[in-house]
């Protein structure tokens, strides 16, 4: 696991050229598996679709040498992917393709349109794709491990330098726990 | 859902299969969430995994199962210290040998029981559920 904690060079994230075909092939399975799952009828297809879109986002993690991110992306898709299979359980929900076509039609194609042509103006303002000119994390691949001791710098940068984004994260949930104690504690009760 | 009628969950060799591989996702869990700073993984991942391995006691078992295991004390308390735990670990800015182990294991607690209590919620407010009963 000497890939994500050990390198403190910079110059070693730079992608090779192999990474850029896989990452491509990546993306147009991912793109194939989000057309059927908007495409397909039944509700469990699209289903199974979204979680082989996920499942590339994971492989595409791997590639771009993110380990933490691709373990986080494959569990909570497992996750998710349970959660949808069980909402969409023995439930049959028909899209309704009739009437209002053109109006439909033209509202989704002027969505898209105005979506890439800010998407490029903002885009293009990137470094480019691979590059690694990265100003506020070289100070966290610095400065890790002598200012928190942990060898992994994900885990450091998590737990250490960014330690109130984890507390706003945990709160969510902390909330989110105690909603749901205190509603389905009467259900628990009645029955 | 196939259920046997007279039982709750799924079919026996589910249940048994569940019984013996619930042990080993739990230790996953905590294994990930201890190694957290040696190797990929945190406290997310470790507490996502465990509420899967819950989430794998309900689908087996039916979900009277996993509502007892919601709302015993034993989870109610390692929450609640976990959570105070936490709070007080960021905001006096703990930093010392375990720092990371008790940050990532009251992470992984409240994620666990978190995630597992909105997927109990989804179940619970799911119609078709509810005509099964």
């Amino acid at each position: 696991m000497g890939s994500s904690g050990h390198d403190c060079d910079v110059s070693d994230t730079i992608l090779e050229v192999d990474d850029m075909l896989e990452i491509n092939l990546i993306l147009l399975f991912m793109i194939a598996a989000s057309v059927i799952a908007v495409e397909a009828k039944d509700l469990l297809s699209s289903v199974i679709a979204v979680g082989a879109v996920g499942i590339g986002l994971c492989m595409a993690f791997l590639v771009l040498k993110a380990p933490d991110l691709a373990i986080m992306q494959l569990v909570v898709e497992i996750l998710s992917l349970i959660i949808l299979i069980r909402a969409t359980n023995d439930r049959d929900l028909p899209f309704s393709a009739s009437g209002r076509w053109r109006f439909n039609t033209f509202v989704t194609v002027s969505f898209v349109a105005v979506f890439l042509s800010l998407a490029y103006a903002a885009l293009k303002d990137l470094p480019a794709f691979g590059s690694s000119r990265m100003n506020v994390s070289k100070v966290y691949i610095d400065n890790a491990i002598a200012a928190t001791g942990s060898k992994n710098v994900v885990a450091s940068i998590i737990v250490n330098f960014r330690a109130y984004d984890t507390l706003g994260e945990a709160a969510i949930l902390f909330t989110a726990l105690i909603g749901i104690l205190a509603i389905s504690r009467k259900i628990g009760k009645n029955n | 859902m196939d259920t046997v009628s007279h039982e709750k969950g799924m079919t026996l060799i589910v249940k048994t299969v569940t019984r013996m591989t619930l042990g080993f996702i739990l230790l996953y869990g905590i294994y990930i969430t201890l190694n957290g700073d040696v190797s990929p993984g945190g406290g997310f991942v470790g507490g996502v995994i465990i509420a899967l391995s819950l989430v794998h006691i309900m689908l087996a078992f039916g979900k009277e199962v996993a509502l007892k295991r919601l709302h015993s004390y034993a989870l109610r308390f390692a929450v609640s210290i976990a959570s105070l735990a936490f709070l007080y670990a960021v905001t006096i800015r703990y930093h010392g040998d375990y720092s990371h182990i008790a940050i990532s294991l009251a992470e992984m607690v409240i994620v666990g029981a978190g995630l597992f209590a909105i997927f109990v919620a989804l179940v619970l407010s799911s119609k078709s559920d509810k005509d099964s009963e």
